[in-house]
């Protein structure tokens, strides 16, 4: 590569950090966004934010509306990060990631307040939580402060739609079970109730939360051996 | 500048924490009308629901002016505090000072010739605060309708304490026994009553024992502040016998 590069090469390779001319949804970015579905997944392969999996997924809705509100949080503070990476001192480098998360939450809080209420009674005390998910400050830590801006912007949405669809997995087996509901609404008929069927009211408690997350990460190890760790 | 050096350090930590307050800071300031809004027409939704009048947060104001005839702050003995306006009282400050100085707001309904005494409730649920609003009959002694809300209970077991047929259970309920005492209305775990709407009790939701405590004490103890006024101002003594 020449050395005499123009303004605008510069900007580009500051944005992306690479050298290949690849597309906005080249080979690898895909990567970025389909490995943490499903070989690398937070959840069940990284083991972090198991805290919040446990507690906001008793019903769907909500699952949904707290991987929407990781999604947004992820996505602006890894590019926020990414964007800062070349200035930020390295001594202090964990607060001032937890200093731009802390603030984007509380800025997703204020205007779901003001704009969208219902949503935001829904949530109550979780979106707190975001700041203390730990693959928002995981992703922070071992990717954006070392890649370009689009990158780490994929990588959020990546990581985050890995988090929503383990969310929304264990949620929708926990309201289908414990409440035989899924997003408010009966959908075990009343005459299997009759016949004897009753809900499992330990499915609504953390503990089957726990449970349901482990099955989960046992079905994935059983398809994908790749992911035994070697003793 | 060397991005290790101390000076750095300090010049950025300074640097960031400014921009983030201020940014923070102007959201907070511009979004507050919006906040404050919705805040209030939910007061106003909630103490309509009480009454059987269902309404969108949009229209609320309007249903309010048109149903609630009088807004009244009252003292610990019953008589009303010409001074205080009784829709900005919040009940979470009022508890927390002396009982000479507390003021309770009461509402009174007007719904097609019913009358109706509508008294805010606060408490406590298992994690945060629980609140809500119950709406009195004309006998002072049953209940219309209640509403609840809580800050941070339990989703599918606390938190259901806002759902419509956990508030249905309260209707045609009564707060006095069959003796004229004043009982409130207990949430009982092992319910057997069934329907019975003279035991001063309803039915609790299984794993939310502790929130529907807090709906117990709140109920008793908001009503109680109530009583003196009630026996001066309305017919309650035929409860109280």
């Amino acid at each position: 590569m020449s050395k005499e590069l123009n303004k605008k090469e510069e900007l580009i390779l500051f944005l992306s950090d690479t050298d290949e001319r690849e597309g906005l949804l080249g080979k690898k970015n895909r990567k970025l966004l389909s490995d943490p579905l499903t070989d690398n997944n937070p959840i069940t392969v990284q083991v972090l934010g198991i805290c919040s999996a446990l507690a906001i997924t008793v019903q769907l809705k909500p699952a949904i509306v707290m991987s929407l509100a990781v999604m947004a949080v992820m996505a602006f503070s890894n590019m926020i990060i990414s964007l800062l990476r070349n200035s930020i001192p390295s001594r202090i480098r964990i607060i001032v990631q937890l200093v731009v998360v802390a603030a984007l939450v509380i800025l997703v809080d204020q205007v779901l307040r003001a704009y969208a209420y219902d949503v935001s009674k829904e949530l109550s005390v979780f979106v707190g939580l975001i700041i203390t998910n730990c693959i928002v400050m995981g992703r922070l830590e071992a990717f954006a402060l070392g890649n370009g801006v689009y990158k780490s912007f994929l990588d959020g949405i990546g990581n985050a739609a890995g988090y929503a669809f383990i969310l929304i997995l264990v949620a929708f087996f926990r309201e289908l079970l414990g409440a035989g509901k899924l997003f408010g609404y009966q959908v075990i008929p009343d005459s299997f109730y009759e016949f004897g069927y009753s809900n499992n009211g330990l499915m609504l408690l953390s503990p089957m939360a726990l449970i349901t997350v482990g099955i989960i990460i046992w079905v994935q190890r059983s398809r994908n051996r790749a992911l035994i760790e070697e003793n | 500048m060397d991005r290790n050096s101390n000076a750095y350090t300090f010049l950025f930590a300074i640097a960031l924490v400014a921009v983030v307050a201020s940014a923070l800071a102007f959201a907070a300031t511009s979004l507050q009308p919006a906040q404050a809004k919705n805040v209030k027409e939910e007061k106003m939704q909630n103490i309509l629901g009480t009454v059987g009048i269902e309404t969108s947060r949009d229209s609320a104001q309007v249903l309010f002016n048109k149903y609630i005839v009088d807004q009244v702050a009252l003292s610990n003995d019953g008589t009303p505090k010409a001074d205080v306006n009784a829709f900005e009282v919040d009940l979470k400050k009022e508890l927390k000072k002396p009982v000479e100085e507390q003021a309770f707001p009461l509402y009174v309904a007007n719904v097609e010739g019913s009358k109706y005494y509508i008294v805010p409730l606060r408490g406590k649920g298992l994690w945060d605060a629980i609140w809500g609003y119950i709406a009195l009959k004309d006998d002072v002694n049953t209940i219309k309708g209640a509403v609840f809300d809580h800050k941070g209970e339990t989703p599918g077991l606390g938190a259901e304490i806002t759902q419509g047929w956990f508030r249905k259970r309260f209707e045609e309920e009564k707060i006095f026994d069959g003796d004229g005492n004043f009982i409130g209305v207990s949430v009982a775990k092992g319910y057997q009553g069934g329907d019975n709407k003279d035991d001063n009790a309803v039915d609790a939701i299984s794993g939310a024992t502790i929130t529907g405590d807090g709906v117990t004490d709140m109920i008793s103890e908001r009503l109680k502040n109530y009583l003196p006024y009630f026996e001066k101002n309305t017919n309650i003594k035929v409860a109280m016998k």
